[in-house]
């Protein structure tokens, strides 16, 4: 089986902090990981690969360092890894994004199931996974918790809901994004590390794969940033004190329009 | 390869004035100030142009190709659509809380507010989408489109978009709305903002202003899609005021039929399992009571499940006791859970890790109880009680419950 799985590198979004003084993030010191949902995609491409042979192609678009994304996919399990880097991607919104991995994607050509993130932990959109299965006419599951069964021509999953799951039969090929619940993502072994190492990572630019230049960076995205501000940082407010009974009662007091209203 | 981006984004030093405000604004560290000049390092910089407006002087200058030819003529591009999701036939709430938002968008640009609306069986519901203010519903109803799926109501959508030409074009940030519309927007080019919880219109323009929290709410940015139409949203639930139902209100009603090839699809639901055990769903609620690794074991759980009960509310988890295994992680709320905004959320034996704060700060009143005073989630705490979980949430049910009357 032909498993490509898209990871994105972002900040460690738990490590950023805002200068109280000019009200900005701060960016220096804040490591870059793998996106916290693309661990899980790693790890189920690996599984299934484990399970049922054939290899699993990690692929992502970004910066130069986001090389050591893909490196540390391949210590995981992947054993093939893409960086698609170009300045002319500059300014990319989820359209040109989907776009430009939809085109990588073509290039890799066979495929049989593309796994991403449920979405990535910085721009939080959850919108790239369902653009790359709509520009390659593919069908798509998303928020998947479960594959329950697979073969070479079709998959039976589970697609986590607000109100439980949806069990969907799905042909092959398709693009599935995963939720956390789906595995517990191994640690890389040592051999991994030894081989993300020594690993080459291939590196495409826009001509490589072949893109349209109105489709990519500023030119291939509808959405522009007009603004950007921080909001105002919620305060604590007031700690309650006394015998627990006092405090029961000026709870119940104070949030009664809340709970009624 | 720098040439690209050089020019593309250009300080104009005479206009500059060092001032700093777009060094302020940049929110990938890009700008700094030399010499009494901003100076922008091409290798960070992504274009998103927070600099160029926050700049009083006019001294940034971002340069669009101009063979962009996927533009559309956008005066024929009127109304503002609201896509109601139904389940098993019940319009979903967040449908009229974009209707509530929907009404608003569209008396600014003084066009009609119009629902879409899909499923089997859906006539009776028309009038309901009347009452919450919408002027026109557009209604597909065949069998084929009982329940969602991706590509069948893509296709429909799509259909309709292209015959009637909505202006704005809202849905709901939920599992159907996130998959729905991310494929509508790439099948007809459009540009769509995700989860956005501010919406708003600039009169001159006449363009959506779309407001949407990023980096897990560390900093919220304005997006607009000023060359593409319809101009799409998803909107996080409970942010907006529901319209409130006037049944003397009618509208027009649309219905379309169209060929089988449009209501085919590649994947198959074969079952839809309701697993969360109390009758609201997070999302939905109003109250969440949440417990975390304070509450010591599963069956402390039925305590929290009590506390939502009398409140009518839904029973929320910190990641430790869904990892713990104490209740099931549909349950999570957090930076790998659920982001919820409710009335109020209710933390219970949580510690306050900076991963669940993500997912509950925009909570309106937010009470915490936990024993050690030090713990960061007093920090965000609307109120905040210092003291044993298993004293304090059992009072609480206690008296709400007498109070109540549950």
């Amino acid at each position: 089986m032909n498993i490509v799985v898209c990871i994105k590198q972002v900040p460690n979004t738990t490590q950023v902090r805002i200068n109280p003084e000019t009200n900005t993030l701060i960016r220096e010191g804040v490591e870059s990981v793998i996106n916290p949902f693309d661990s899980y995609a790693i790890e189920e491409g690996v599984r299934l690969k484990e399970k049922l042979g054939g290899k699993v192609t990690v692929i992502s678009m970004g910066p130069p360092q986001a090389e050591d994304a893909l490196r540390e996919a391949i210590s995981l399990g992947c054993d093939e890894a893409i960086l698609v880097s170009d300045r002319k991607f500059a300014g990319s919104d989820t359209w040109a994004t989907s776009y430009t991995l939809s085109q990588t994607i073509r290039k890799i050509k066979d495929f049989d199931i593309i796994i991403c993130g449920k979405q990535a932990s910085d721009g939080d959109t959850a919108q790239v996974g369902p653009g790359i299965s709509t520009h390659l006419d593919i069908p798509q599951v998303t928020y998947v918790r479960k594959i329950e069964e697979i073969s070479n021509d079709k998959a039976k999953l589970e697609r986590l809901t607000e109100e439980g799951y949806e069990i969907i039969e799905t042909k092959l090929p398709v693009l599935i994004t995963v939720v956390k619940e789906i595995n517990d993502p191994r640690m890389p072994s040592l051999k991994g590390k030894m081989k993300a190492k020594s690993a080459s990572v291939i590196k495409w630019n826009a001509d490589d794969i072949d893109c349209n230049v109105n489709d990519i960076g500023l030119n291939g995205s509808p959405t522009r940033v007009v603004k950007i501000f921080t909001p105002q940082p919620r305060k604590g407010g007031e700690i309650l004190k006394g015998e627990p009974h006092e405090i029961t009662a000026k709870v119940v007091d104070l949030l009664k329009d809340v709970i009624i209203g | 390869m720098l040439s690209e981006a050089k020019s593309r984004i250009n300080v104009i030093r005479d206009k500059c004035v060092g001032c700093h405000l777009c060094a302020k604004s940049c929110p990938f560290s890009a700008i700094e100030i030399k010499d009494k000049k901003a100076v922008i390092n091409l290798e960070k910089c992504n274009l998103c142009s927070a600099c160029k407006e926050s700049c009083k002087f006019n001294a940034i200058e971002i340069s669009e190709l101009t063979s962009q030819v996927r533009f559309v003529d956008i005066n024929e591009y009127k109304d503002v659509w609201v896509f109601c999701e139904q389940k098993k036939g019940v319009v979903q709430s967040i449908s009229y809380e974009l209707l509530g938002e929907g009404k608003k968008l569209a008396r600014k640009l003084g066009s009609k507010l119009c629902a879409v609306l899909i499923g089997e069986g859906m006539m009776p519901k028309v009038k309901d989408l009347y009452a919450r203010g919408a002027d026109i519903v557009y209604l597909v109803d065949n069998p084929k489109l009982k329940h969602y799926q991706d590509e069948p109501y893509t296709n429909v959508i799509v259909k309709l978009i292209h015959e009637y030409k909505p202006e704005v074009f809202l849905c709901g940030a939920s599992v159907i709305g996130r998959s729905l519309v991310s494929r509508i927007a790439i099948k007809i080019n459009a540009g769509l903002t995700a989860d956005c919880t501010g919406l708003d219109i600039d009169t001159e323009k006449k363009l959506l202003l779309q407001t949407r929290p990023a980096f897990g709410g560390n900093i919220m940015a304005t997006i607009i899609s000023p060359n593409h139409r319809p101009q799409m949203a998803t909107v996080r639930h409970k942010v907006m005021k529901e319209a409130i139902p006037d049944h003397k209100l009618t509208g027009k009603l649309i219905t379309k039929a169209y060929d089988d090839s449009v209501y085919a699809s590649r994947t198959k639901l074969l079952d839809i399992v309701e697993e969360i055990e109390e009758t609201v769903n997070l999302s939905e609620a109003d109250i969440i009571v949440s417990g975390g690794r304070g509450i010591g074991k599963q069956d402390n759980f039925d305590m929290i499940r009590e506390l939502a009960r009398v409140l009518n509310g839904a029973v929320g988890a910190s990641r430790s006791a869904v990892d713990a295994g104490w209740i099931p992680y549909s349950h999570q709320v957090g930076q790998t859970g659920k982001t919820v905004c409710p009335k109020l959320y209710i933390a219970c034996g949580i510690s306050g890790q900076i991963q669940h704060i993500i997912g509950m700060q925009s909570a309106k009143v937010i009470l915490a109880i936990n024993k050690d005073a030090d713990a960061p989630i007093f920090k965000v705490a609307t109120y905040g009680i210092v003291g044993d979980v298993f004293d304090i949430v059992p009072a609480l049910t206690k008296r709400f419950g007498e109070i109540l009357k549950r």
